[in-house]
């Protein structure tokens, strides 16, 4: 076969490409779309759906909204989904990390039993717990607090931290740290200075797991939270599409902005994401 | 060329360069002695090392040689405090480590692998053990200075490691160990990684870099080639004991034991299990595998009785073809013919039933040798090895 492909078989794969983009896209083009649009539904439409008068009013709508007392209420409910999500991936990566360099190193009584225990507990989804986890908060006053969440969330994303980096943690060569030792490290120091930063693009994508998993996360945040200005972002649009009334432009110019925080977060972390810092320390 | 000439030849001018004659350089570290003493080690249930002794003298060059599983690294990483002894004692610089974490026995160590950190610099790498010890910036400036330019890593300082080559990133780990100047440089098998060329100028690289430093060091490998031209001292490991030590040349000349005699030597001493019988005239024949062996009544003395059984040994380099007229040791009839240019190495049977039978023949003789040939092969009695049939130990060694 040759090795370029003909101009017919370019031009084949480029309109597949622009398909499947085009499908993928075209959701998203609704919700802009609805975003920049007045009167919800009706005020976009078409196979194309373009707004008719593109306006910023929805935006403006929900980023103005305020509490009975003229608190900026969206601010504080962004504020809420920020701090609880990087709480929730800082917590979550200090818990596993030690946990997981344990599993990964040393050999311990019970080691395989508390690797299938952590697979177990993956097995219930987290609904399950719903009413355990609201009466526990309860009993500790966490209720409507940013602690109870990120205690509840960062406890959730432990199990699958800890298998993320046990596995990156086992590809790091026992070499590097016996050679930091032998250079006059200590086992801390070893880990600190040489396995953490060759850890890094692991650590990386588990912390923005979590981060993100706690950032989308509904229905505990519905449970747990019943003051609106303890609310994160997921909670707050969902209260846009209710029982007897739909405000879809505001849904819209909603879910844009909590989707931009994520966008640009992978935007920073994509050169972590694909690069491989372990390639080459060891072997030739 | 084969292995063993090429030891021979690379070891000549170091023994008119020997360690204690040269003065060693005013900024060398202090070479020390190290020590291991009765040394046990298992893991598991499988005994690795079964009572070691081990003595390296200060200044001197050790290699530990043997097959794989024969316990050479474990006792490398006892030694660097990688691993904990189970019974025995571990000496550095005359002081007790037995019990010691590797951060406290001021070793530098080369690993297989390399081992470079792999997300420093090639400056940072080196400069990594400095740091840690918090030695001045100045210091360290200066020793990676030295380092650098005396394994030519100039240009790669502010590499990473994955953007070098297999044989830079060796000398980094080499430079690394360097520039700590440590009391005992440790070695495992650096060169397997290596290609074959590259392998041979790093070999002498090393050397070069202990005939400067005049530092201490244990070096470990399974190759022995580099085991014969790079020891003082080469210690032959076999199922965790040591089996002999001594002079490359000395250990290759009289093999203390059978496995010695065949691990070092490639190819390999032919071995028969045969008898000894009393010549005319004092002498002594070991007869056996179709080969009948004058032996050096002088090396063996009172241990040649005639009628006792022995394994005979010689290597395929001590044969030589008979002259005309000269009664053969054995008659070879040849199977394949290796020709490597400058010499071949014939392989076949002295007797239908007996061992396989190895040759090195010039290049005239292997043009002519065929398979089916019949070759009449003389053994120089200085050259033939007895070895006792039972406990495989040299007739001169028991």
């Amino acid at each position: 076969m040759d090795d370029k492909p003909s101009v017919l078989e370019r031009v084949v794969v480029h309109l597949l490409l622009v398909g499947a983009v085009a499908f993928a896209l075209y959701p998203v083009l609704w919700v802009v779309s609805l975003a920049l649009s007045q009167g919800g539904l009706s005020g976009t439409g078409g196979v194309v759906p373009l707004p008719r008068a593109p306006t910023l009013e929805n935006f403006r709508l929900v980023l103005g909204t305020t509490d009975p007392d003229g608190a900026w209420l969206f601010g504080r409910q962004l504020a809420n989904s920020i701090v609880v999500s990087l709480a929730t991936a800082a917590v979550g990566i200090a818990v596993a990390i030690p946990a997981a360099y344990a599993l990964a190193r040393f050999p311990f009584v019970g080691k395989e039993a508390g690797v299938r225990a952590l697979l177990a507990t993956q097995m219930f989804p987290t609904v399950a717990s719903a009413v355990p986890l609201y009466l526990l908060l309860d009993k500790l006053h966490m209720l409507d607090s940013r602690g109870g969440l990120v205690l509840v969330y960062a406890a959730t994303s432990v199990p699958f931290a800890i298998f993320q980096l046990r596995g990156a943690f086992s590809q790091i060569p026992v070499d590097l740290e016996e050679a930091a030792m032998v250079d006059g490290a200590t086992r801390f120091q070893a880990f600190v200075k040489v396995t953490l930063p060759a850890a890094r693009p692991a650590i990386a994508v588990t912390a923005l797991f979590a981060f993100m998993s706690a950032w989308n996360e509904f229905i505990l945040a519905a449970t747990l939270l019943s003051r609106e200005d303890a609310f994160t972002l997921p909670v707050v649009l969902q209260r846009y599409v209710g029982e007897h009334d739909a405000a879809w432009g505001s849904f819209a110019a909603g879910a844009i902005l909590v989707s931009v925080p994520v966008m640009a977060l992978f935007y920073v972390a994509q050169r972590e994401l694909v690069s491989g810092l372990t390639a080459g320390g060891v072997k030739g | 060329m084969s292995a063993m000439t090429e030891a021979a030849e690379e070891r000549e001018p170091r023994a008119k360069a020997s360690v204690e004659e040269t003065p060693l350089p005013a900024s060398a570290p202090r070479p020390i002695r190290c020590a291991a003493r009765g040394v046990k080690k298992a893991f598991g249930k499988t005994q690795i090392l079964k009572g070691v002794d081990l003595e390296i003298a200060e200044g001197s060059f050790a290699v530990l040689v043997g097959p794989s599983g024969c316990g050479k690294s474990t006792l490398l990483r006892l030694v660097a405090g990688l691993e904990e002894a189970d019974e025995g004692k571990l000496e550095i610089a005359g002081r007790d480590v037995t019990r010691a974490p590797p951060r406290d026995r001021d070793i530098a160590m080369v690993f297989q692998s390399y081992a470079l950190y792999p997300h420093l610099s090639v400056r940072d790498n080196l400069a990594f053990g400095l740091r840690l010890k918090k030695t001045p910036q100045a210091e360290i400036d200066k020793r990676i200075d030295e380092a650098s330019q005396m394994l030519g890593l100039g240009h790669l300082l502010d590499r990473l490691p994955k953007q070098l080559s297999g044989g830079q990133r060796q000398r980094v780990a080499m430079g690394r160990a360097i520039v700590r100047r440590p009391n005992l440089f440790l070695f495992d098998e650096p060169l397997s990684n290596l290609d074959a060329a590259l392998r041979a100028e790093v070999r002498v690289e090393i050397r070069r870099m202990h005939e400067r430093l005049g530092a201490t060091t244990l070096y470990v490998t399974h190759d022995q080639v580099e085991a014969m031209t790079l020891a003082d001292t080469l210690w032959v490991l076999n199922g965790g004991l040591v089996e002999q030590k001594g002079a490359p040349l000395d250990v290759y000349a009289r093999p203390r034991t059978k496995f010695v005699a065949t691990f070092l030597g490639s190819p390999q001493m032919n071995l028969a299990e045969g008898k000894l019988q009393k010549a005319s005239g004092g002498g002594f024949v070991a007869e056996g595998g179709g080969m009948a062996l004058e032996v050096d009544v002088e090396r063996f003395g009172a241990a040649l009785e005639d009628g006792r059984e022995v394994a005979l040994g010689v290597r395929p380099h001590d044969l030589r073809v008979a002259q005309p007229g000269e009664s053969p040791s054995l008659e070879l009839r040849v199977e394949i013919v290796e020709a490597l240019g400058f010499e071949a190495y014939a392989y076949g049977w002295a007797k239908a039933s007996g061992p396989r039978v190895i040759v090195r023949l010039e290049a005239e003789h292997a043009r002519r040798a065929r398979p089916g040939d019949v070759i009449p092969l003389v053994a120089p009695p200085e050259h033939v090895h007895l070895f006792c049939q039972k406990s495989g130990v040299a007739l001169d060694a028991e």
